[in-house]
């Protein structure tokens, strides 16, 4: 056999990350499964509903009444006839919007609740039905457009955050549990008694992080656009950018949480400790806005903000480059200092 | 970091062969307060194999990483293969193998894939094919190692660390912990690799492993050589024909003054087994020994001779028996 190929124990150092990995069901799962779970789940609480229609009473009257037939014509009201005091009941309990009376003396009288949102829509909706079809015309005439934008959705502004919290638990545990379960088991002082490059070492994380990212990438981007018809509308290319850089940043945090510790207790405190803080200021599940003014400065530096942020401008309203600029640069930052230090502090015994 | 191999790609052959292949002087480590090794000296001829060979906590381990080049010593003179570690660590890394005491490789690796990767870190190495009929683990050759037996494992880490076609073989108590059965197996091996021109350094607590695999031993106690010579003339050293062990009923005791006067004896330790007696007039010293226990009104539980073993050196040179320390 002649020389190997100079990159070939880079090849078998990545090679066997990538079978460690798949040959573990349990990873495979919460890399891949439970995110999607956790989308669809999320996904179908919060879906946009058809237009609610609303449900009113009508008192049922001696005298038979046109009233229930002009408002189921009317369009958007469900119209129940009932009696006095069960319709009133039925009010009270929130079963219906309104209930509209005729007066002996012919005069209409609604019973409503004026800080129920429903209850005041039904005012508006019922009298306008009745008034017009007592001959009351409009003195102005209207046009009408109707416009239903995609992007606005509960989940238009998960898909992002999910696919942010992903990177971050994949890159920083992903990279941190396989270290550090190399140390505890003296597999890395065996291999820094080796020739190997250790240099190729830590590049062969890097690099299968890479594979899984793309399939990560794919089925949470995928499952929203098919499923849920989140919309991608920023450069495929800068959205590439975002998810290499954003990787980097969170393999390099993994490598620095990893960088000294021995056992899988003592990471998993670390990962958690750095993790944790981001999965609730991050906004990944609600918006960070919600939080008070003199946290933004915090949160804004933190390195799933950025990701996140640059990902909602990319896939939701498809910012460029240079609207995307100041978020890119927080990760390069991240990614950067965490590279440098992690490999300053790393022990391979 | 990682330096690449230097240019000077010649071996060591072409240049003067060093005559030792390993050279131990002076080695100082200390860990805070605690003196691991305290001046041990040592040397190595190639083609040998040399054992180090004492209880645990003695400073074997210790010895041996700064020897593979993972600790530093604080003093004294380490030369591998003619060569320092500070000036040519990644030409040593190249030509040296090691069998780690606590190395625990991935499970969920097949033994051929372990192999592939650990050949893929050397210049030369052996084909993978070829290094797993050595240590017979052909039928195991695409089971994961998490699968494996204890004597396989090891097996496997010797295979992981002749892959690179060592001219020294660094083993760190190989056979702790194996078999009967695995422990021969393992021994065929290194005596295979020897025969091949191997150099071997081994540490072991085991007296019938030194002897059975080691050219020569060092003896080493609280981090210091305490005898070194071939296991024969070690045990020769001694003075002795035969070593009697006997134990007393209901704890009876006997002074160790009244013992080291019996006819014939030369060394006395004491254990809680009972009592060692290293005798160059084996025939003297039993009747005599019988006698005295007699007069004093003990009675023998348990009464045995047998030569002189490596074990034997230790306790004539410690008072100590090996095991229990």
């Amino acid at each position: 056999m002649g020389k190997p190929l100079p990159a070939l124990s880079l090849v078998q150092l990545t090679l066997v990350r990538i079978r460690e990995f798949v040959r573990e069901p349990e990873a495979m799962f919460w890399s891949f499964g439970f995110p999607l779970l956790l989308a669809a789940g999320l996904g179908l609480a919060f879906r946009s509903r058809p237009p609610e229609t609303l449900r009113v009473a009508v008192v049922r009257a001696s005298a038979s009444d046109s009233i229930e037939r002009v408002l189921e014509q009317g369009g958007g009201l469900v119209v129940d006839v009932l009696d006095d005091s069960t319709a009133l009941r039925r009010l009270r309990t929130g079963q219906v919007a309104l209930v509209a009376t005729r007066q002996p003396d012919g005069t209409l009288s609604y019973d409503f609740d004026p800080d129920r949102p429903d209850s005041r829509a039904a005012r508006f909706l019922v009298n306008d039905a009745l008034q017009r079809a007592a001959g009351r015309a409009d003195p102005l005439p209207i046009t009408e457009r109707k416009v239903q934008e995609r992007g606005s959705r509960y989940i238009d502004f998960f898909i992002p955050g999910l696919l942010g919290m992903n990177l971050m638990s994949s890159g920083i545990w992903g990279i941190a549990f396989s270290v550090v379960t190399a140390r505890n088991r003296k597999l890395l002082k065996r291999l820094a008694a080796t020739p190997m490059s250790r240099a190729e070492y830590l590049a062969s994380y890097l690099l299968s992080r890479l594979a899984f990212l793309t399939v990560e990438v794919l089925v949470i981007v995928g499952f929203g656009a098919l499923v849920f018809n989140v919309p991608v509308r920023g450069s495929i290319a800068v959205f590439s950018l975002i998810v290499l850089l954003g990787a980097l940043a969170f393999s390099g945090l993994g490598l620095l949480v990893s960088s000294r510790v021995a056992t899988i207790e003592a990471v998993s405190g670390l990962t958690n400790l750095v993790m944790l803080p981001q999965w609730i200021f991050s906004g990944v599940f609600f918006s960070s806005k919600n939080f008070p003014d003199v946290l933004q400065p915090f949160i804004s530096v933190l390195p799933l903000t950025a990701v996140v942020d640059a990902l909602r401008g990319n896939l939701l309203m498809g910012s460029g480059l240079v609207e995307l600029a100041p978020h890119l640069a927080v990760i390069a930052v991240w990614a950067a200092v965490a590279f440098v230090v992690a490999l300053r502090m790393f022990r391979w015994r | 970091m990682a330096v690449t191999a230097p240019a000077t790609t010649h071996e060591p052959a072409s240049a003067a062969a060093p005559a030792f292949a390993l050279e131990v002087r002076g080695l100082v480590k200390r860990y805070g307060d605690v003196t691991a090794v305290a001046g041990l000296s040592f040397a190595v001829r190639a083609g040998e194999c040399f054992g180090l060979l004492g209880p645990n906590g003695a400073g074997k381990t210790t010895t041996l990483e700064i020897c593979e080049g993972l600790n530093s010593a604080d003093e004294g003179d380490v030369i591998v293969l003619g060569r320092s570690w500070r000036r040519d660590p990644q030409w040593l890394r190249d030509r040296i193998g090691l069998s780690l005491q606590e190395t625990q490789l991935s499970e969920k690796l097949s033994v051929y894939e372990t192999l592939r990767l650990f050949a893929s870190f050397y210049q030369k190495p052996r084909m993978v094919n070829d290094v797993i009929p050595l240590v017979g683990l052909e039928e195991k050759r695409d089971a994961y190692v998490g699968g494996l037996s204890g004597g396989q494992k090891q097996r496997l880490a010797i295979a992981c660390a002749l892959v690179g076609d060592p001219k020294l073989l660094f083993l760190d108590e190989p056979t702790t912990g194996l078999d009967p059965q695995s422990r021969r197996a393992l021994w065929d091996l290194v005596e295979q690799y020897k025969r091949d021109g191997g150099t071997v350094v081994l540490t072991t607590h085991y007296m019938d492993e030194a002897e059975r695999l080691c050219d020569r031993i060092a003896i080493v106690d609280h981090g210091k050589v305490i005898a070194e010579g071939t296991p024969r003339a070690l045990i020769a050293g001694l003075g002795a024909d035969q070593v009697v062990r006997f134990q007393l009923s209901d704890g009876a005791a006997v002074p160790s003054a009244l013992l080291e006067s019996l006819p014939g004896v030369r060394v006395v330790a004491t254990s809680d087994d009972g009592y060692e007696l290293q005798c160059a007039a084996v025939h003297e010293t039993l009747p005599a020994l019988l006698q005295l226990i007699a007069q004093r009104n003990a009675r023998l539980a348990d009464l045995r001779t047998h030569a002189p073993t490596l074990e034997d050196v230790f306790v004539a040179l410690t008072g100590r028996a090996l095991r229990e320390s």
